[in-house]
């Protein structure tokens, strides 16, 4: 990503910023409430307009450079939950309709968040840390190559936020990328932390 | 190819279960239907002869009223974010989505209109052009109102703006759609015309609704 300029209701938010991540890299992005580290994530998947600056993939495989959306997938505040469906029918949707990748069954992917006991229930009846870990193990079943994730561990409590730096390293760990927005600590080697600054809206490095 | 199926089947599955508007666009038909007869009196060449007309100022009303939680539902719960951001052609996300909606909303319009004909004294000739301008013509208030429940998708409360947005150009939808319906009754030679402009204008619909739906959606995300 270079050169990354977004203007929000008149506003500039986020100012040239440019950054890489490689597969196999965590990246944390870190800064006080309202510096912009949401609006970032949104602006690579295209859910904001980006005033400047380009995003790019590159790697074997990929032909089409600025189709970044389709390889990414973004875990948002908002879980993307039918109530009227079932966790089992929820989950099977978004794998269905998002692909399966290198994803796991739904089975396993509702057995690696500890839901696999509610699978026939109706969403509507779970609780927000249940939703949030359905949520997770959306990012499970659909195996994209790019997790973006916007405050992932809202809600969860200490066991489920353990299971989830988990599957991190585990997706980390076959190659897979992460620019999380989060003040998590995930011990990783190849983890490294980007702070927002306030001030002038740069980006500093955080080793 | 299995994405597309599985959206279609999601959305017949959200509309058909409870909080779903499946069963409300019938039972709106129901009440503008049935409060006419009451309202006119026990005229029945009256009502027989506007029949057609009350069934189509229901249908097009029903229609227009259901869309406002089409996408602004899936605003809400951040389903809109991952079905734009899926890498698939968000032109055809909303081919889809209307395509359920008229399945579950538009198609039982039609096949209740012929039981509720009955209350208006309807020839079975009329009964059965009011169904066939009905099938071709309800798709096409679906494509437009579409383009509404596009626009309105990130207001709150937008859900009475979509049929203000959208009934100028349903007008012409619901003149072609009455005078093929009536003139079965009447003129059996002037059916042909009305009822091929009403077929055009719904195919012209499809086509242009999921471009501006598309953009406007885009547009609307932020």
């Amino acid at each position: 990503m270079s050169g990354l300029t977004v203007d929000r209701g008149g506003r500039r938010v986020l100012e040239n910023i440019s950054f890489a991540l490689e597969p196999g890299q965590a990246l944390l992005l870190t800064g006080p409430n309202g510096v912009g580290k949401s609006t970032l994530i949104r602006s690579l998947i295209g859910a904001v307009h980006r005033s400047e600056g380009t995003v790019t993939l590159a790697g074997p495989g990929i032909e089409e450079p600025d189709d970044v959306a389709r390889h990414c997938h973004y875990l948002g505040h908002r879980d993307a939950i039918k109530t009227a469906l079932s966790v089992r029918e929820n989950l099977a949707f978004w794998q269905d309709f998002l692909g399966r990748g290198h994803g796991t069954s739904v089975a396993e992917a509702l057995a690696a968040v500890d839901l696999a006991d509610l699978a026939d229930l109706p969403a509507a009846y779970l609780s927000a840390g249940q939703r949030r870990r359905l949520a997770i193990a959306r990012l499970v079943a659909v195996g994209k190559p790019i997790w973006l994730l916007d405050e992932p561990t809202a809600a969860l409590d200490r066991q489920s936020e353990a299971r989830l730096v988990a599957l991190i390293a585990e997706h980390v760990a076959r190659g897979g990328s992460m620019l999380a927005a989060t003040h998590l600590a995930i011990n990783l080697p190849t983890a490294r932390s980007l702070r927002l600054s306030p001030v002038d809206h740069h980006l500093e490095a955080e080793w | 190819m299995v994405s597309w199926r599985a959206l279609f089947i999601r959305e017949m599955r959200l509309a058909v279960r409870v909080g779903g508007g499946a069963l409300m666009g019938v039972l709106f038909f129901l009440i503008v239907v049935t409060v006419f007869p009451f309202a006119i009196g026990p005229d029945l060449n009256l009502l027989s002869r506007i029949g057609p007309a009350i069934l189509w100022i229901g249908a097009l009303l029903s229609t227009l009223l259901g869309l406002d939680r089409l996408f602004e539902a899936d605003k809400e719960d951040g389903a809109l974010d991952l079905l734009v951001a899926s890498g698939h052609p968000l032109e055809l996300v909303v081919v889809i989505k209307t395509l359920a909606h008229w399945t579950t909303t538009g198609l039982p319009l039609v096949l209740a209109a012929p039981f509720f004909s009955l209350f208006l004294a309807m020839t079975p000739a009329s009964i059965g052009a009011t169904m066939l301008t009905l099938l071709v013509g309800t798709p096409a208030l679906t494509f437009l109102g579409v383009i509404g429940s596009g626009l309105t998708v990130s207001l709150r409360r937008g859900g009475l703006l979509v049929p203000i947005l959208i009934l100028p150009f349903a007008v012409p939808v619901l003149i072609f759609g009455v005078s093929a319906s009536n003139a079965v009754a009447f003129d059996p030679a002037a059916f042909r015309t009305p009822f091929l402009l009403l077929a055009a204008v719904s195919l012209v619909a499809a086509v242009i609704s999921p471009i501006a739906t598309a953009a406007a959606l885009r547009n609307g995300l932020d």
